[in-house]
C-alpha cells in the first residue's frame, strides 16, 4: 500500500507539472491581456506597465517565475482587483463551498432514497417514472434551466429573489441575514440539485438491484426478518458502501464552484469570479483558478481510489 | 443507424461472436438460440429494442427532431432570414408560431435552422471523438509499453485540466485568430472532441486489455495472424457494441456543451444560430422578461432532443452491452 501510494503520489505531481506547463501556455497564448484592454492608458504606460507585470518576457521564462512563486505558495496578484490571488480565493471560496456543500447533500439524500424505492419497486409505474425523471435531469441544460426558473419563480411569481446572495443595499444582520442568503440560495441549490440528482439516482438504484438479488438478502427474508430490516439494514448498507469512492470525485465539485450556476445566478462564488476574470484576461487569476481545480481533481482521484480499498479489501492497490 | 446496423449484422456471423452471442442470450431474456440461420445477433439486439417502450419512443422524438430540423425549414416561407422592421420582436400568432426576433426573424424557421448546425454539430464531434478515443484507446489496450503510456498520459492530463475552463480558452483562442464565422463551427466540432476522447480511449484501452487475454485472440497469434488483421478484424469488432452505445451517449453530451460555449459567446456565433447562441437573447433583461418567445423555445429543443437521446442510448446499453450496469 505505501509502495502503491509513492509511486502515486510521485504520479501526481508529475501530471499537476504537465498540466501547469499546459494551463500556462494556453493562457499565455489567449489574445490580450489586462493591460490591452485598457483603452485609458497610453502607449508608453503600457509598455511601462508589462515591464513592471513581466508580461513582454518570454513564455517559457514567464512560466518559470510563475511557478517558482507558485510552489512558494504564491500565485501571483490579480490585475483587476489588484489583490493576491490566494486572499481572493478564500473571500470567494466559501460562498460556493457552501451553495456547493447544501446541494450535495441535499443530492446525496434525495438520491438514496429515491434509488432504494425505485430498485425495491422494479418495473413498476414509480420506477419507470423515475427513470424518466433520471433522464429528464441529466439532460437538462443547466444555464437553461437556471434562466427558466428564475423567469418563472422570481420575474414572473416573484417567490424568490432572482440572483445575487443579499439583497442590494440591505444591512440585515443576525436572523434576517441569514433569512436572507436562504431566500437568494434557495434557486441555486434546487438547480444544482436537480442536475447532479439524475446520475447518482441511477447510481444508487443500480447498485440496490445489484444488492437486491444477492444471497444474503434471500437469507435475510427467509430467516424471517421484517421486510424494512432487509431493506434499511441488509441492503442498503451494502449499496452504499460503492458509493464511498463518489465522494472523492465530489471534491472539485465542492471547492471549486460552478462556473455555469454562479455566473446565472450572480452568486459571489468563486465560478463567478472566474467567468468575470476571463472576460478582464486576468491571467494570473484564471491560472491559479484553474490550476486549483486540476489539484482538487487529482486529490480527489486518489481519495477515491484510496477509500475504495478501505471499503473492499479485496481491491489490490 | 441503417449502418451500424449492418455492421453489427456483419459481425454477428463472425466464428469468434459465438461466444459474445451466447453470453447476451444468458443476460437476455430470450430462450437459448442457435447462432444458426437467420437469427443473427442484429436481429435478436433489434426484437429486444423493440420490446423497450421507452427507447422506442426516445428513438421516435431522435427522428423527428431531425426531420424537423433539416426537413422542416423547406417548408417555411421565412427561411430567407430577411431583416423586417414592421416585425420586430412580435409575439407568436397565427403567421409566426413562435413570434419574431429583434430583426423581424420567424423564431419556428430560426429555431429549426439552429437544430441543423446544432445536431451537425453534436454528430460530428461525437464521430470525430469516436474515432479518436476508439483508435487511440485500441492502439494503448493492444501495444501496451511505450505507446500505451505516451497516450494514457497524454489523456490523464486532458482529463486532469477542468474541461469548461479549457473549452473556454480554446472559444478565445478562436476569436483571436479571427476564425470566420462560417468556419467557427467546424473548429469547435473539433475542440469538443479534443475534450471528450481521453474518457472514450480510457474505456476502450481497458476492453482490449482483457480481449487480448482471451481464448480466440491466443488462437489468432497461433495463426500467426499480422497485427493490423488482429487488430481491425478481430479485436474492433467485439468492442463496436460498445462504440455504438458510448457514442449514441455522447451525441447528447456534445450537443450541451456546444449550447453552453456558444451561450456564452465562445462557440459558434452569430449570424450561424445554434440552440446556444439563441438563449443568448436571454442575456439582455428586457428580452429576458418581456419575451420569452426568443429564448425558451430553443432550450426546449436542446432539452427534448438530449432526453430522446439519452433514453434510447440507455436502451441500446441494455440491448448490445447488457454486462455493463445500468
Amino acid at each position: 500500500m505505501s509502495a502503491y501510494l509513492s509511486k502515486r503520489l510521485l504520479y501526481m505531481v508529475i501530471i499537476l507539472f504537465a498540466a501547469s506547463l499546459l494551463i500556462f501556455c494556453l493562457y499565455a497564448s489567449t489574445p490580450g491581456d489586462f493591460i490591452t484592454g485598457n483603452i485609458k492608458l497610453t502607449a508608453e504606460r503600457k509598455a511601462e506597465l508589462r515591464e513592471i507585470y513581466g508580461l513582454n518576457k518570454p513564455m517559457l521564462e514567464r512560466y518559470g517565475i510563475w511557478m517558482k512563486n507558485a510552489l512558494h505558495g504564491d500565485f501571483g496578484y490579480s490585475l483587476a482587483q489588484q489583490k493576491p490571488v490566494l486572499q481572493l480565493f478564500n473571500d470567494y471560496i466559501w460562498n460556493s463551498f457552501l451553495l456547493a456543500a447544501v446541494s450535495t447533500f441535499l443530492t446525496w439524500v434525495i438520491a438514496v432514497i429515491i434509488g432504494v424505492i425505485s430498485a425495491y419497486k422494479q418495473y413498476s409505474w414509480f420506477d419507470t417514472l423515475v427513470m424518466i425523471a433520471i433522464f429528464a435531469a441529466m439532460s437538462l441544460p443547466s444555464f437553461f434551466i437556471g434562466l427558466f426558473l428564475i423567469k418563472i419563480l422570481a420575474v414572473d411569481l416573484k417567490w424568490l429573489p432572482p440572483g445575487g446572495i443579499i439583497t442590494t443595499g440591505s444591512n440585515a444582520t443576525g436572523l434576517a441575514y441569514f433569512k436572507e442568503i436562504v431566500t437568494h440560495m434557495t434557486l441555486p441549490v434546487v438547480v444544482m440539485t436537480l442536475l447532479g440528482l439524475g446520475s447518482l439516482t441511477r447510481y444508487f438504484r443500480s447498485n440496490m438491484i445489484d444488492v437486491l438479488k444477492q444471497d444474503y438478502i434471500r437469507t435475510a427474508r427467509a430467516k424471517g426478518l421484517k421486510e424494512r430490516k432487509v431493506l434499511f439494514t441488509h441492503a442498503l448498507r451494502n449499496a452504499l458502501l460503492p458509493a464511498i469512492t463518489l465522494v472523492g470525485f465530489e471534491l472539485p465539485a465542492l471547492f471549486g464552484g460552478s462556473l455555469i450556476i454562479e455566473k446565472i445566478f450572480n452568486w459571489p462564488g468563486i465560478g463567478q469570479l472566474y467567468m468575470q476574470s476571463f472576460g478582464l484576461r486576468d491571467y494570473p487569476l484564471l491560472m491559479g483558478f484553474t490550476m486549483f481545480i486540476a489539484i482538487l481533481t487529482v486529490i480527489g482521484t486518489l481519495l477515491s481510489d484510496v477509500l475504495y480499498r478501505i471499503a473492499d479489501p479485496r481491491v489490490r492497490l | 443507424m441503417f449502418c451500424t446496423g449492418l455492421l453489427i449484422l456483419e459481425f454477428g456471423y463472425r466464428e469468434e461472436e459465438a461466444d459474445v452471442a451466447v453470453q447476451s442470450n444468458v443476460a437476455g431474456i430470450s430462450k437459448p438460440q442457435t447462432t444458426k440461420g437467420k437469427s443473427s445477433l442484429f436481429r435478436q439486439s433489434l426484437r429486444r429494442l423493440l420490446k423497450n417502450k421507452l427507447a422506442v419512443s426516445g428513438f421516435v422524438v431522435v427522428i423527428f427532431m431531425f426531420a424537423l430540423c433539416f426537413i422542416g425549414p423547406l417548408f417555411s416561407p421565412y427561411t430567407d432570414n430577411k431583416i423586417n422592421m414592421a416585425l420586430m420582436n412580435k409575439a407568436p400568432d397565427m403567421k409566426h408560431w413562435l413570434g419574431t426576433d429583434a430583426l423581424g426573424r420567424d423564431i419556428l424557421t430560426r429555431v429549426m435552422q439552429a437544430g441543423r448546425i446544432s445536431l451537425t454539430v453534436g454528430l460530428a464531434s461525437m464521430v470525430l471523438s469516436v474515432f479518436i478515443g476508439a483508435l487511440l484507446g485500441a492502439i494503448a489496450g493492444y501495444y501496451r509499453g511505450i505507446a500505451d503510456q505516451i497516450i494514457m498520459r497524454i489523456a490523464d492530463l486532458l482529463l486532469t485540466v477542468p474541461s469548461l475552463p479549457l473549452l473556454f480558452i480554446f472559444g478565445a483562442l478562436l476569436s483571436e485568430w479571427k476564425i470566420p464565422t462560417d468556419y467557427r463551427m467546424y473548429i469547435v466540432m473539433l475542440m469538443l472532441s479534443i475534450v471528450s476522447w481521453p474518457g472514450m480511449a480510457r474505456m476502450v484501452r481497458g476492453q482490449m486489455l482483457s480481449l487480448r487475454e482471451r481464448e480466440f485472440m491466443q488462437a489468432a497469434v497461433v495463426l500467426g495472424l499480422r497485427d493490423r488483421r488482429k487488430l481491425f478484424n478481430h479485436l474492433l469488432p467485439n468492442i463496436i457494441p460498445l462504440l455504438i452505445v458510448m457514442a449514441t451517449l455522447n451525441i447528447g453530451g456534445a450537443i450541451l456543451s456546444e449550447s453552453v460555449l456558444s451561450f456564452f459567446g465562445l462557440g459558434v456565433m452569430p449570424p450561424t444560430p445554434t440552440w446556444g447562441n439563441m438563449i443568448d437573447a436571454a442575456n439582455n433583461m428586457i428580452d429576458f422578461k418581456d419575451r420569452p418567445w426568443l429564448w425558451i423555445p430553443p432550450g426546449l429543443s436542446i432539452f427534448a432532443t438530449v432526453i430522446a437521446i439519452n433514453i434510447f442510448g440507455d436502451g441500446l446499453r441494455d440491448v448490445l452491452d447488457p454486462k455493463q450496469k445500468r
